[in-house]
């Protein structure tokens, strides 16, 4: 299984790299984890690979006031370490070990996994639950675009062609008791999952719910942040009962994938446990954590 | 022949001395092999499932630099034999590339044989095919009908065997008992698809008139078929036997590749190598397994006593006949499994479809017989409301019944199922693993115990050849072991055949210790090649302990009495005077004593000291046959199936989301008797590396078709294998129950694990489903469809309850 | 193109196709066959080897890309010629391997884990080893290895070491 023949240039600033992405039949290439099987199986046949992964100010992991910018070359084992991800984006850091397998994290990019968006990739996940934005250049300019905005359904994104991924920005929940869960379900750990969901909530002191974010991935065409379960929620203790009911009505409202893996009962069926699960494991973990 | 009590060498932990070089990276894999000049081969596919062959244009293909040639099943049908058929089917004719007709998809019609892989690919897609689309068909009992399209029209049929055999007095045990019932399992088709992919690298020396072959072979007769096909001298092929197999677990018989690749060695006059890649593998490498349906109705009575048992196996074979008609037959060895059942109908039936080709997969055909066996056991049980347990105790065979005749001839050849069965109970706390299930079961979980006793039969032999062919009447089953001891009194001794992680050196190296009573670690084992060889058979069916540990043994004895004559006649007295302790010999009440070395200096230098008749040196051989293998099928298929039976006995937990549908295992146990155990980490390996196979089988691996007959499980991306998170730990129980057939008491446990598994598995699952009154009954059990079944099965209990 | 590569510790200067994989460069340019290819599409880990210490695939990255990195193979692992590491030795002892061809990649797994995490739990193990498929052992005899060698490596008296061409 070799790749049909192409060129390799590595462009040394971001400029490089939109201009020769103006070249015909030619593609980003940075961690390479998903690209290169497809290279080798000829199911892509670009004439040019553009390297990104070294171009200066596209890697790198940086606090702002209220989030977390993460370059787009950022290796995902960088983000899985870093304990400015732990502490700003605990969600990012609860997601990250089920991303592929450590060999993958050590060379697969945050960047690369949003601009790919697989319905069952755990970054582009995480991103929309907090309503976080992805940063993009063209040839012109830079701007942001909400990562809901971004990521339109299975491996299509906005982004424009000739354009690129150049970083990814977390938003940072501040103050209050902060509590994660992430779930998914697939085969073995590490394969494409049929559904997963993760949850952010933070309680008061008196354990009621003052801020929910919960979205569910792999099962839907992309990612989707519940809105309407966040706002029944907030207010509440999160009560199991309360959780399942609210998650059940959203989950039924989705448009759920059906494919010759899995029914689309079944997506949802493990879509509305596997949310449940991410809302009371957040829960419990945010009534554990220092106020 | 009875087996010592105490051994020095045998059944002592022992390091495989193999795994040195190979954690060194210093393996030598057939693709690591680079002559000079080689040229390597792609494959082009074929993208039907079945189709004529009306064009095929290589002028852009032979265009492309480095391009040495464009071969066409036509070229190639014209100057070799087909592949040889097990059955007596000469209209299913085989060749490495399709012939005017592809029937399956991914079928090779054409190769293309360049400087670099890469450049063949390329080349490849350049061949332009011309197809005309024929129907086809995919699912066996389609094929069965009588009106299905045949996938080889000048057969006539897609039927390739349908045979029924009649052993005992069925009839007249269905009448006579009180119960009876049916079920149908099906098993899936999957592979034991090692990590490493079948490859050969073959040259052809014009001036010797000899073709050299290395391959990542694990077949037997393999140069024999080469010759055969390539219409060449047997004596012409030399395999090497020195390279090593990354796993085979059975299937890597790459004939057709062989013969491909040599047929372009001999055109171009360089060597060719040919490494499948994982998708021509996967799609066309035809090392699929069985893909099978059994029908099976048990008769037993109140008590528990199952007496009589019908069978109808039906494999879909795929477009080719392979050796999977023989996977059919192998089981009739063991058809009754450990069980009293005292008559059976045995239907086995062969059909082709525009499917890959099936190859000999780990067991033969005796995982998914025993998949079969143990769920009626289970019914059984269910139906009778009685412990499955109880049940396999009662229809146990017992120990004092051994050796014990099968009804469809086979002796077994020793056992004691029910003291393994209580070890395990007893290792496990039965009643305490029963508590787990319930406490499981009260957290909200489904939970079940699976448990399987199945036997491993060993030894090999062929005897399902002329059971399914009668022309063929072949009996002989060999193996054979040389060793020669040098001037210096250093000890070598010659294998016949490759290994693929088997641990053979160290097994022979092991038992010619123990008969010789000297280290084995001084003992090397050497690889000569196919043309240096005594016969053999490669490592199948489970018989490498049994044959090379047997013809090792018999070798050394032989060397032993050469040297106790030797010094009997120095002592002058009788042989029967002297005692052998260690490799030296004394003289019993008498002052003659002579070391090793003393010995070996008179073999080679002293002739004239030498007893009349005795040849110089210290060289002895021995080509054994296979215990118990000396008489043909009889004509109502009654035959000595393999001599010997390892036995099995699992015990499962697992525990299941009822809305994510996933089985986690939380115990699992095995108990293992396949007698004596000549290296214990060899056998474990065996045996934890079959249970994984077999989970595999039971949750996750399948070779999908669709309905256009597209294989869509072509990369690991879809074919799913376990990795050590899917892999429990697991716990052995041990017990020996020696054979009286071997020389150390030992028998075979290259399929341990595997033949048990999938049924354990199986059987958990269907126990922690049994509250809700539904069982699964095809293999893989995957996770979304055990949910739905699971949804589906509480929502009409739900509305039976409403 | 011309690629100049740090393998082993040795500088190794190679002329490859940009589509040439590292594990093809490395077994093909580089005649260093310790590393295997098992599936070509990054799921099998028999293609493992280290880059800067730390476990890839050699499968899923291009020769082209591997500049810059001390890059590690099973070659290296081995201390001297006929002598074993201590992972070896440990996959030795409690026979963790069958028919060798997956097992390279597990080693350099090994070796990069038990650098990093010294003691592991038997799920650390499994959570590395899981990259890494084996169709012979059922993964039993290898957890054993690793754990053995972990233990081994805490009562040896050799100072823990970055990998050989690592940067120290």
């Amino acid at each position: 299984m070799k790749p049909a023949p192409f060129e390799y240039v590595r462009p040394t600033s971001i400029n490089e790299a939109c201009a020769a992405l103006a070249t015909d039949e030619s593609v980003i290439i940075a961690g390479g984890q998903t690209l290169i099987p497809m290279l080798a199986m000829r199911l892509a046949r670009p004439a040019v690979l553009i390297d990104i992964a070294r171009i200066p100010g596209l890697a790198g992991i940086r606090e702002e006031a209220d989030a977390v910018v993460i370059g787009a070359t950022t290796r995902q084992v960088e983000a899985e370490r870093s304990t400015t991800v732990a502490r700003g984006v605990p969600l990012l850091a609860r997601a990250l070990p089920f991303v592929g397998h450590a060999p993958t994290r050590n060379r697969g990019t945050l960047g690369g996994s949003v601009a790919n968006a697989d319905p069952a990739a755990e970054i582009p996940l995480v991103l929309v639950t907090l309503g976080g934005s992805v940063v993009v250049r063209d040839a012109a300019q830079t701007h942001e675009i909400a990562a809901q905005n971004f990521v339109l359904g299975p491996m299509m994104t906005a982004l424009a062609s000739g354009a690129l991924v150049i970083a990814l920005r977390f938003p940072v929940w501040d103050g209050g008791r902060i509590g994660v869960g992430f779930h998914e379900i697939s085969t073995r750990a590490s394969d494409f999952a049929f559904a997963a969901a993760a949850a952010q909530v933070v309680l008061d002191a008196a354990g009621r719910c003052t801020r929910c974010a919960i979205g569910v991935g792999a099962a839907t065409p992309r990612p989707v942040r519940l809105d309407a379960v966040a706002s029944k929620l907030v207010g509440s203790t999160l009560a199991e009962t309360h959780i399942q009911a609210a998650v059940a009505d959203a989950v039924d409202a989705l448009d759920i994938m059906v494919d010759s893996h899995a029914s689309a009962d079944y997506r949802r069926r493990a879509a509305k446990a596997l949310a449940t699960r991410a809302l009371t494991d957040a829960r419990d973990a945010a009534r554990g954590a220092p106020a | 022949m009875s087996a010592p009590a105490n051994f020095k060498f045998v059944e002592t932990p022992r390091r495989v001395r193999e795994d040195r070089r190979f954690v060194a990276g210093h393996g030598r894999f057939v693709a690591d092999l680079r002559l000079p000049g080689m040229a390597h081969v792609a494959l082009v596919p074929s993208g039907h499932a079945a189709a004529r062959i009306v064009e095929i244009d290589a002028a852009a293909a032979l265009a492309m630099p480095g391009v040495h040639a464009v071969l066409t099943g036509a070229e190639l049908a014209a100057a070799v034999d087909p592949m040889m058929n097990g059955l007596d089917t000469p209209n299913v004719r085989r060749f490495p590339l399709a012939v005017g007709q592809v029937r399956y998809n991914g079928e090779w019609v054409a190769a293309v044989a360049a400087d670099s892989r890469a450049g063949a690919e390329d080349a490849a897609e350049l061949v332009e095919v011309s197809y005309e689309a024929l129907p086809f068909v995919l699912d066996a009992e389609a094929a069965l009908k009588p009106d299905s399209v045949p996938v080889h029209p000048d057969h006539g049929s897609n039927v390739l065997l349908d045979r029924t055999f009649v052993w005992g007095e069925v009839a007249q045990h269905f009448a006579a008992s009180q119960h009876q019932l049916a079920f149908r399992v099906t098993w899936g088709r999957n592979s034991t698809v090692p990590v490493e992919t079948f490859g050969v690298v073959v040259a052809w020396d014009p001036w010797n008139e000899i073709l050299d072959v290395w391959a990542s072979i694990q077949m037997p007769k393999y140069a024999d078929q080469i010759a055969r096909a390539l219409r060449l001298p047997a004596n012409a092929v030399r395999v090497h036997y020195d390279v090593d197999v990354g796993g085979s677990y059975g299937v890597k018989r790459g004939i057709k590749h062989t013969v491909l690749a040599a047929y372009l060695a001999r055109r171009l006059n360089r060597p060719v190598r040919l490494i499948e890649d994982r998708l021509e593998n996967m799609r066309a490498g035809d090392a699929h397994g069985p893909d099978r349906i059994f029908d099976v109705t048990v008769a037993f009575d109140g008590d528990g006593i199952i007496n009589s048992m019908k069978m109808r196996a039906l494999d879909n074979v795929g477009a080719y006949a392979g050796r999977a008609p023989f996977q059919l037959g192998k089981p009739v060895g063991a058809i009754v499994g450990p069980y009293r059942i005292k008559s059976v109908e045995y239907r086995a039936v062969s059909v082709t479809t525009n499917k890959a080709a099936q190859e000999a997969v780990r067991g033969f055909g005796q995982a998914p017989t025993n998949y079969a066996i143990e769920t009626a056991i289970d019914r059984v049980a269910a139906a009778l409301g009685l412990e499955r347990i109880e049940v396999r105790r009662l229809n146990f065979i017992r120990t004092d019944e051994f050796p014990y005749l099968i009804p469809s001839g086979t002796r077994y050849d020793s056992g004691d199922y029910h003291t393994v069965m209580d070890k395990v109970l007893a290792h496990v706390d039965w009643p305490a693993l029963q508590r787990e299930r319930q406490r499981l079961r009260a957290q909200g979980l489904l939970a079940g115990i699976g448990i399987s006793a199945c036997l491993e039969p060993s030894g090999g032999n062929s005897s399902f050849e002329p059971l399914l062919n009668p022309k063929n009447t072949t009996s002989t089953w060999m193996e054979s072991c040389r060793i020669n001891v040098d001037a210096l009194g250093y000890v070598t001794a010659t294998i016949h055949t490759t290994s693929s992680g088997q641990g053979h050196e160290t097994l022979a190296a092991t038992v010619i210790g123990e008969a010789l009573q000297i280290d084995p670690d001084r003992i090397r084992i050497v690889r000569p090649d196919s043309l240096a060889s005594l016969p053999g058979n490669s490592p199948v069916g489970s018989r490498m302990a049994i044959m090379l540990g047997g013809a090792a043994f018999h070798a050394a004895e032989k060397l032993k009495r050469k040297l106790i004559r030797i010094a009997a006649h120095q002592f002058g007295c009788a042989e029967a005077d002297v005692d052998y302790i260690g490799g030296a010999i004394k003289q019993r009440g008498g002052p003659g004593q002579l070391s090793w070395i003393d010995l070996v200096t008179i073999a080679h230098r002293n002739f004239h000291l030498l007893p009349p008749d005795t040849e110089p040196g210290l060289e002895t051989t021995h080509v054994m046959q296979v215990p118990t293998g000396q008489t043909l099928p009889t004509a109502d298929g009654r035959v000595q199936m393999y001599p010997c039976h390892s036995f099995e006995f699992h015990v499962v937990l697992v525990a299941i989301d009822p809305d994510l549908g996933k089985p986690e295992f939380r115990r699992y146990v095995i108990g293992h008797d396949c007698g004596t155990v000549i290296n214990p980490a060899i056998v474990k390996g065996m045996t934890l590396g079959g249970i994984a196979h077999g989970i595999g089988a039971a949750l996750l691996e399948e070779f999908v078709y669709d309905d256009q007959g597209q294989m869509i499980s072509q990369s690991f991306m879809d074919y799913v294998l376990p990795s050590a998170h899917e892999i429990p730990e697991v716990e052995i129980v041990h017990h020996c129950t020696p054979s009286p057939f071997t020389v150390l008491g030992q028998k075979g446990s290259g399929e341990s694990g595997y033949l048990g598994a999938p049924a354990a598995v199986s059987g958990a699952i269907n126990d922690a489903l049994a509250p809700l009154g539904i069982v699964m009954s095809k293999l893989p059990i995957r996770i979304p469809e055990l949910s739905d079944a699971i949804a589906a099965a509480r929502a009409s209990k739900q509305k039976e309850t409403a | 193109m011309k690629v100049e590569l740090n393998v082993n510790g040795a500088r190794a200067s190679v002329e490859v196709e940009p589509r040439t994989t590292l594990v093809d460069c490395l077994r093909d340019n580089l005649g260093l066959t310790g590393t295997h290819t098992g599936c070509e599409h990054g799921i099998c880990g028999a293609c493992t080897v280290l880059l800067d210490g730390e476990p890839v695939r050699s499968c899923l990255m291009l020769a082209v890309q591997a500049d810059g990195f001390a890059i590690t193979t099973i070659e290296a692992v081995a201390p001297a010629p006929g002598e074993l590491s201590i992972v070896q030795d440990a996959f030795c002892e409690t026979h963790g391997l069958q028919c060798g061809f997956c097992t390279p990649g597990m080693i350099l797994t090994a070796e990069a884990l038990l650098r990093r995490i010294p003691n592991p739990t038997r799920a650390d193990i499994v959570s590395a080893i899981s990259a890494n498929i084996c169709r012979c052992t059922g993964y039993g005899q290898i957890v054993e290895a690793i754990a053995l060698a972990a233990k081994r490596m805490a009562g040896s008296n050799v100072p823990r070491e970055t990998a050989p061409g690592e940067p120290a």
